[in-house]
């Protein structure tokens, strides 16, 4: 414990680093594959080819993949966007199907409902499908973030900082206390992200807390079986 | 892109896939499967069992559920590190396989007993009252209705440890890794490229294989059998593209 208390400053930096490295990819995932996820709700070709695509990107090896964005791309080998790229295709690769689930879980009838209303289809969309979508994302979301965070630590055998660092160090040094304090803070960051996420959830969805889980369950079981398991 | 088809074209040099001072592709691609099986063996033996026990009495579920949700925030080489210097094993290669089983048992005791528990219980019932016993349930009709979702876990662990793998080469074991890392260690380039195409192409050989593999498992007669368990089962599960529960380590 003495190693903690005295490297405090650099586990910090790493722990700030590492956010740095994971929140992107969440975010942009998260944006990204919402709209591709309504496309492919609405449209089995697209479903088949989208979540295909996404099949295959997340198959690929995460060393490897973070190995060859720079050359794919033209990025600088030790360039952190390298990471970044690849975790945000991890993360749209998990993110689309869970997004066409949501989307799907939104009953026909009530679409239907708002179209008669005179919903135009933006209208539909903001206030109607995506609200109701919310929960399933939301537990997308979750599953990202978790997967992310853990993910992020394979960028330090490509030469890019993050908690991962700690595990590479502590190995060379032959030094436990810091590959599990490097486990730990992996851990507690992506307890404290969903912790985050779920508050998040809470305030933008108020509503399916009240209507209770039954309801949830099983227009999307998905999404109440995942928040209860997380949290 | 120029860098990409050197990548390849060393990759098709049979020079680099003879061992020289270094090991080849060709030990190190076996040292990669090697591993893979060896930790795959490893996780069957325990996941299987114990998740076709969870699906057929129902208890244990929360345990699998948490064990599955705490793997897929584990950073393996945190695992892998921490198990590679805290633990002296005998034989060696017994190293990586600890990790890397503990990194397939979650989707595989997933698969399992989500497939066992999929299975109709109607059906089950049925086979109770034709007077089958619990084991003649549990093998002649419980196993093989679940088989497709079985062997989606078994897919996902593969998937997950043949990719994982890679990682045991920074811990001085021979896989594929040894010729990727030397991008970051000392700046060989075509090397890494070839080698994290190789190891690429070869996940996605294994995940076709697979995709086949789970599709040929449904017993005959069981129309759509992969797709009603697959929804059923993703009652408890947020699955990965592959259909598969997720628990990615790699």
């Amino acid at each position: 414990m003495d190693w903690v208390w005295s490297h405090a400053g650099d586990l910090w930096s790493l722990v700030l680093t590492h956010v740095g490295l994971s929140v992107p990819p969440i975010v942009l995932g998260f944006v990204i594959s919402v709209p591709l996820g309504y496309w492919a709700s609405r449209s089995a070709a697209a479903r088949a080819v989208l979540l295909t695509l996404g099949n295959v990107l997340y198959t690929i090896p995460s060393l490897a993949f973070i190995l060859l964005v720079p050359v794919v791309l033209g990025f600088a080998l030790l360039d952190a966007k390298n990471v970044l790229v690849a975790l945000t295709v991890y993360a749209i690769a998990i993110m689309v199907r869970s997004a066409a689930d949501a989307f799907a879980s939104v009953s026909a009838s009530v679409r239907e409902s708002a179209v008669a209303q005179g919903f135009s289809p933006a209208q539909r969309f903001l206030r109607v499908e995506l609200p109701l979508a919310g929960p399933v994302l939301l537990a997308g979301v979750r599953v990202v973030s978790v997967s992310t965070v853990s993910l992020a630590t394979i960028g330090s055998l490509a030469g890019i900082d993050s908690l991962g660092n700690l595990f590479t160090d502590g190995f060379q040094r032959d030094f436990a206390v810091e590959i599990i304090t490097g486990i730990v803070l992996v851990l507690a960051l992506a307890a404290v992200f969903d912790v985050v996420l779920s508050l998040v959830g809470r305030l933008l969805l108020p509503w399916s807390r009240r209507t209770g889980r039954g309801r949830v369950r099983r227009s999307a079981p998905a999404a109440a079986s995942v928040s209860e398991q997380v949290a | 892109m120029i860098l990409l088809l050197q990548g390849v074209a060393w990759l098709l040099d049979p020079a680099n896939w003879a061992d020289s001072a270094t090991p080849g592709l060709l030990s190190q691609l076996l040292g990669q499967l090697g591993i893979t099986l060896a930790s795959i063996v490893v996780a069957v033996v325990v996941a299987v069992p114990l998740g076709v026990l969870i699906g057929h009495t129902g208890r244990g579920r929360l345990v699998a559920i948490v064990a599955s949700n705490a793997a897929r925030a584990l950073p393996t080489l945190g695992l892998f590190s921490v198990v590679v210097i805290a633990l002296t094993l005998d034989p060696q290669w017994l190293a990586p396989v600890i990790p890397l089983a503990l990194l397939g048992i979650p989707p595989l005791l997933a698969g399992t007993y989500a497939g066992i528990e999929a299975v109709d219980g109607q059906v089950v019932d049925a086979a109770r009252a034709m007077g089958m016993t619990e084991w003649q349930v549990l093998l002649r009709v419980e196993i093989p209705l679940g088989a497709p979702l079985i062997v989606g876990g078994l897919r996902a662990a593969v998937l997950q440890t043949v990719a994982t793998a890679t990682l045991a080469s920074f811990y001085g074991f021979t896989t594929i890794g040894n010729s990727i890392l030397l991008g970051p260690d000392s700046n060989q380039y075509i090397p890494m490229i070839g080698g994290s195409l190789l190891v690429t192409v070869l996940a996605l050989a294994i995940d076709g294989l697979f995709a086949l593999l789970q599709r040929s498992s449904a017993p005959r007669g069981v129309s759509r059998g992969a797709r009603r368990t697959t929804n059923a089962a993703r009652g408890r599960f947020i699955t990965s593209p592959a259909g598969t529960p997720i628990s990615r380590g790699n």
